[in-house]
């Protein structure tokens, strides 16, 4: 068997991308793509929502459906796409600014309505497109260009934020794992309700340059070390567990998605 | 039948099946009507988490292929601006119902204003162009509503069916139009082949068909300045002629959108210009003065926006004195009638902004002060 290229989903003559050297945009791009083609989806089958950021300029190099919407609001777009036609696949790429930062409500109620979409968030932890400023989910005391002395907050766990909001799939990789990550949006897709694959990605021209790994391979490098599967995870002790984290499919379950129970109150409705 | 459940009944005799909102007052009977009836047709109801959620969910589905529309208020209507500007931009039908209050901020949030009709054209950023409405009777709720729906599909732009909170709730009967009864229009899809779609190719009329996410045409919709394909598109030139498209596909159409009714000014010497409950209050004073020898007439706005231009000249240019009566502070409308009029013609305005309707005794008393008689 042939390895998919995902070629059919992307747009000719656009590439090269605009992501700088070392971003995990495009291998996100890459993995999704892919995935695309291994589910053997239509085009017409398929609706990508962006955010605005890095992240939300994925659309431009797409040759399916899409809608590039505003900063934060991709989700919202995507539920009233997916409310009224069930059959579309509808999948929603965004930054960690997009997702948790200016659209955190709309993120928790996506999930806790458990509207049938794939979102996929890219986690670079910064604002790349505006020159690298903290987000919600930069690490406490990193340095961006608006926190020079460290940043006094604290970074919000995406995937634990999904979990309680009630999505059905929860999975992490990291751009460094590009196989582990088209397998894990396939298996998001397929999942009906809300799901979600966070992507931590390098930054090297804005978040590693300012946190001493302004080589894209430092990055990466970090992200291979640091990122570990549950069963390894769980052995460290408390201390060697910071600076950690982990990676592979954190929640699967099948409550049953906003569409599903639309047609149950559709029936009551209609009995009387 | 309340002017909310007229203008509700309108949108889903015009089609709507998806609506998708958060309730805020006055404007909540909308929402509770669609939540029971939109199952029971096929329909989709969606309480969203705030109102920047509720109009992008009307967007996704619209381009989905539904009518869909959202209904709010003040607080609501600001929060919906930045969406709004992405429907403007990505020429997507949609209808969303402001209910106006009184403001600013939560204001006296029960009661009526007409103080959001700057805001229902300028609201969002960037340069845009909008259509918006306003009913004055519940009857016109309804009318108003199919007609906010057939401008939405035809010209693939936001429409907004404002009325103030005293139309809102008023109760009046009406027959409600049979099916078949009022024009509907839907929108028009591709006919070429698949691959040569292009979802902004604005023909001469300033306006491209619209397919269906889901269906065998594939397309883009960005917030961003796109070309004719729905692509990202940085060109200077493009970028001019999609800002004059957007406003040209409304400009070139006046005839159809603007909309206005005249009640006696076919011999007056004074012209009343009005919208929404305050045309109500305008109608009687001007019958009023009539029965004591002051010819007085009324010109409603049901268009507010693109504003009548044309309508207000042909009357003005007959009459004495005009007056404006309008429900808020710095005479939003009346500013408008005076660009129009130009500085020679003076306005007299009468305004109200502590949440009380205009009365007919106001606008008389307005009426007999401009009278070459003085007070009679």
């Amino acid at each position: 068997m042939s390895h998919a290229t995902g070629e059919k989903y992307l747009k000719n003559g656009v590439l090269p991308h605009m992501w700088c050297s070392g971003c995990g945009v495009g291998v996100m791009l890459g993995a999704l793509v892919r995935a695309f083609e291994e589910l053997d989806y239509r085009n017409s089958d398929i609706v990508v929502v962006t955010g605005i950021g890095c992240t939300g300029k994925a659309d431009d190099y797409l040759t399916t459906n899409a809608l590039h919407a505003t900063h934060g609001r991709a989700l919202p777009h995507a539920t009233g796409i997916k409310a009224f036609n069930p059959r579309l696949q509808v999948v929603v790429l965004m930054g960690d600014g997009d997702s948790v930062t200016i659209g955190g409500n709309h993120f928790i109620h996506a999930a806790r309505r458990n509207i049938d979409v794939t979102a996929i968030v890219v986690n670079n932890f910064n604002y790349g497109m505006t020159g690298g400023q903290v987000s919600g989910t930069t690490p406490g005391d990193s340095l961006t260009s608006t926190t020079a002395w460290g940043n006094p907050e604290r970074d919000i766990d995406i995937c634990a934020l999904a979990e309680v909001a009630g999505a059905n799939y929860v999975a992490r990789e990291t751009t460094f794992h590009g196989w582990e990550l088209k397998e894990h949006i396939k298996e998001a897709m397929i999942k009906r309700g809300f799901s979600l694959v966070e992507v931590f990605s390098p930054c090297p021209t804005h978040f590693g340059r300012n946190n001493a790994m302004a080589e894209p391979r430092e990055m990466l490098d970090w992200l291979k070390e640091k990122g570990l599967p549950r069963e390894r995870y769980e052995q460290l002790n408390a201390e060697e567990k910071r600076g950690h984290f982990v990676i592979g499919k954190l929640v699967d379950r099948d409550a049953p998605d906003f569409n599903t129970r639309y047609e149950e109150i559709r029936a009551r409705a209609t009995k009387g | 039948m309340q002017g909310n459940q007229a203008m509700t009944e309108g949108a889903i005799y015009a089609g709507a099946r998806f609506y998708a909102g958060y309730p805020i007052t006055p404007s909540s009977e909308v929402a509770e009507i669609c939540s029971r009836v939109m199952p029971k047709i096929g329909g989709i109801y969606l309480q969203m988490e705030d109102e920047i959620a509720s109009i992008a969910a009307v967007v996704g589905a619209s381009l989905a292929g539904a009518k869909a529309f959202t209904a709010t208020s003040g607080p609501g209507f600001s929060l919906m601006q930045e969406n709004l500007g992405l429907a403007v931009m990505g020429e997507v039908p949609c209808v969303v119902i402001n209910v106006q209050r009184s403001g600013p901020s939560t204001g006296l949030a029960t009661k009526p204003a007409q103080s959001d009709i700057m805001q229902l054209r300028w609201g969002r950023h960037g340069d845009q162009m909008v259509i918006a409405l306003c009913p004055a009777t519940v009857r016109e709720c309804f009318e108003l509503a199919v007609r906010a729906f057939n401008l939405a599909e035809k010209f693939r732009i936001p429409v907004i069916l404002a009325p103030d909170e005293i139309v809102g709730h008023m109760r009046e009967n009406f027959a409600v139009p049979e099916p078949g009864e009022l024009e509907v229009i839907d929108r028009r899809g591709p006919s070429g082949p698949v691959d040569r779609y292009r979802p902004f190719a604005a023909d001469g009329d300033g306006i491209a068909p619209l397919a269906a996410y889901g269906g065998d045409y594939v397309f883009h919709v960005t917030s961003s300045m796109h070309g004719p394909d729905g692509y990202s598109n940085n060109d200077p030139a493009n970028a001019a002629w999609r800002v004059e498209q957007l406003h040209r596909k409304i400009e070139r159409h006046l005839d159809e959108i603007v909309m206005t009714r005249r009640y006696d000014t076919d011999d007056m010497d004074v012209l009343l210009v009005t919208v929404g409950a305050t045309t109500r209050s305008g109608r009687a004073a001007a019958l009023e003065a009539r029965r004591r020898g002051i010819k007085a007439g009324v010109l409603q706005l049901l268009t507010v926006w693109p504003f009548p231009d044309r309508e207000v000249a042909a009357l003005a240019e007959r009459v004495r004195s005009v007056i404006v009566p309008e429900m808020n502070y710095s005479g939003q409308i009346a500013g408008e009638v005076q660009r129009v009029l130009g500085g020679g013609t003076d306005i007299r305005k009468v305004n109200s902004y502590n949440g009380q309707i205009i009365t007919p005794q106001d606008i008389l008393k307005a009426i007999v002060a401009d009278s070459p008689c003085g007070p009679i």
